[in-house]
């Protein structure tokens, strides 16, 4: 019996991720949607600012800024499938999944699995246009963990999205609280400046922003230098990710079916 | 497998007093009933009379304020998890992925439920050629008929085959056609598979042509519960209309000591009778009348509809509050605070 129902909690988990990855396939323009912003800054910040800027930690700009916007890239994406909570619960489906025999832990599960395949998608494509534009990857061992780090980056943020869509009922207060939480969370962090650059009192907020060392892995993995270790990412990434499905899943528990 | 107070092994589903309280507002208000295995029941009343959250409850979406209900011979709130294995649920807002085919949304279905490959793959083709959309199986559902979308909803809360369906308002927003067509699926289902059945409905044809037992629901109560054709005996039976040209007196006079009509009142020259099986009475009618030398313009018969029984126990026409959605429900809740 119990073997059953972790049998049907596994079952649950692949549904949602596969039908995360169909509606992901099927809808184009959302494809083409979600890679436009990406490519803006890396023309304009990348490009355009970064012929103007040396940095004194030495490197091109380019270099540097390739991960933060991948990690940015990341971050926007997940944050905004929390939003895929609000469309089930305004078109039922949700409804239909908390019906069946299982856990909410697995839906939410199987949703951050399925956002984080996609926006692993997604970070590839954007890695892949880097270089056409000139990006320099490095080419390490070290690389085979930039998908980890961009899957915990995905995890952590999906685990906001969707925290705040179980709280969040109406799309428009959703986008504007979104916004609320992503500015800072990337401005706030090492995106688009090393954090050897601030005043003492920023630095704390962005070492106590888990963004900033999801991009620092990214950094390291991507670009060959970072701030801290590449341990110390993982476990800071780690334990965000952790905290943010454990708290996902107890938001969706309090979730309202309507 | 546990069984509460007083559940039987013919009941498929048992509610005791069950209530759910909104804030101030008393959704439910101790609906106690029990539907038998194999019955079709409906539940009958107007918007926001509480059906639905009373199906919310059943369903374990909603946590009762209070009572207790087995479905399946399941608590619902200690053994939710058994409830939600042997029951099926069409919801009345549609419930579908529908950027998926009509295949995917059950082949998910079937997912989550546990059922093996091999075993879904037969299931699906079976459960597609019930509901009639083989053809469309493999189109995205946007792009499904209003009325391809129930059938498909139907089909998906058999997948699993429970012992149980739900239905909440199966027929909301479909054409006459489709809603017939609807029916004959329901009737179907429960003739040919054995499922229990409870609807819901705010149609009064729909109530009277699918349900076994009808259960009036308003402002959180049940108002009334019997089969359909109880419940219109109950109101005494049928009414003729006589429109009386001339001798209206001496007809009056005439009908007066006759055991067979239960009841009779006049105005505007028009006689209205209660009695039974009122069409075998016409033909007598039309005699006593000649006898009188009365002239009859016109006989009218009306047999009761469960709307007049409706109206009978609650006052108002079912439909009273149907057409102004939201505006009726607040009518209704403040009929209630008011009370």
């Amino acid at each position: 019996m119990q073997k059953g129902i972790d049998k049907m909690e596994i079952n649950a988990v692949y549904v949602l991720w596969l039908r995360d990855i169909k509606r992901f396939i099927r809808a184009k323009s959302r494809i083409i949607g979600i890679l436009m912003m990406p490519l803006f800054f890396l023309l304009g910040l990348g490009l355009g600012l970064g012929s103007l800027i040396h940095l004194s930690t030495g490197g091109s700009y380019l270099d540097f800024i390739v991960p933060g916007i991948i990690g940015m890239s990341l971050l926007f994406t997940a944050v905004s499938s929390g939003t895929a909570v609000l469309w089930d619960r305004q078109f039922g489906f949700l409804k239909e999944i908390l019906v069946t025999p299982n856990s909410r832990i697995s839906i939410v599960i199987g949703r951050i699995l399925g956002g984080a395949s996609t926006a692993l998608i997604q970070s590839v494509i954007v890695i892949l246009i880097s270089i056409l534009i000139g990006f320099n990857i490095h080419m390490s061992p070290a690389l085979i963990l930039a998908p980890v780090f961009m899957a915990l980056i995905a995890a952590t943020f999906i685990g906001l999205g969707l925290t705040l869509g179980s709280f969040i009922s109406d799309f428009q207060g959703f986008q504007l609280v979104t916004s609320f939480f992503t500015m800072p969370l990337f401005f706030l962090s090492n995106g688009i400046f090393p954090i050897s650059v601030l005043p003492q009192f920023v630095k704390y907020i962005t070492y106590a922003n888990p963004l900033t060392y999801g991009i620092d892995g990214l950094r390291i993995t991507l670009s060959g230098s970072g701030t801290f270790s590449i341990w110390t990412d993982l476990a800071a990434m780690l334990i965000s990710t952790a905290i943010m499905i454990a708290l996902s899943a107890y938001a969706f528990k309090k979730t309202d079916v309507g | 497998m546990h069984f509460g107070t007083g559940f039987s092994m013919d009941e498929a589903i048992k509610v005791n007093s069950l209530v759910m309280q909104f804030g101030k507002f008393r959704a439910v208000d101790g609906i106690s009933f029990s539907v038998n295995k194999g019955e079709i029941f409906g539940l009958l009343g107007p918007n926001g009379a509480g059906k639905t959250t009373t199906i919310k409850m059943l369903t374990t979406l909603l946590k009762p304020t209070s009572g207790n209900a087995y479905v399946a011979g399941f608590d619902i709130v200690r053994d939710s998890n058994n409830v939600r294995k042997n029951i099926g649920i069409v919801f009345q807002d549609p419930s579908l992925d529908d950027e998926l085919t009509g295949r995917e949304n059950l082949d998910f279905h079937a997912i989550l439920y546990n059922i093996e490959k091999n075993q879904r793959d037969k299931k699906i083709s079976q459960i597609l050629k019930l509901i009639e959309l083989e053809d469309k199986a493999d189109d995205l559902v946007k792009n499904y008929s209003g009325g391809m979308k129930r059938r498909l909803e139907i089909g998906r809360g058999l997948i699993h085959e429970p012992k149980v369906l739900f239905l909440d308002e199966p027929t909301i927003g479909l054409d006459a056609q489709t809603r017939r067509h609807i029916w004959d699926y329901i009737k179907k289902l429960n003739s040919v598979h054995k499922i229990t059945i409870i609807l819901t409905t705010h149609y009064i044809e729909e109530a009277d042509y699918l349900a076994d037992r009808v259960a009036f629901v308003d402002h959180g109560k049940i108002v009334a519960l019997d089969t359909p054709r109880a419940l219109k005996d109950k109101l005494g039976g049928d009414i003729i209309s006589m429109q009386v040209q001339t001798g209206l007196a001496s007809l009056e006079k005439g009908l007066k000591p006759l055991k067979w009509i239960k009841a009779a009142s006049t105005h505007d020259g028009r006689i209205d009778l209660t009695v039974d099986e009122g069409e075998h009475q016409i033909p007598r009618l039309i005699l006593i009348a000649e006898k009188h030398n009365a002239t009859i313009s016109s006989i009218e018969l009306h047999k009761p509809s469960l709307e007049d029984v409706f109206l009978h126990y609650t006052g108002k026409n079912i439909r009273d509050e149907e057409g102004e959605g939201w505006k009726g429900r607040i009518r209704a809740m403040h009929a209630k605070r008011n009370r």
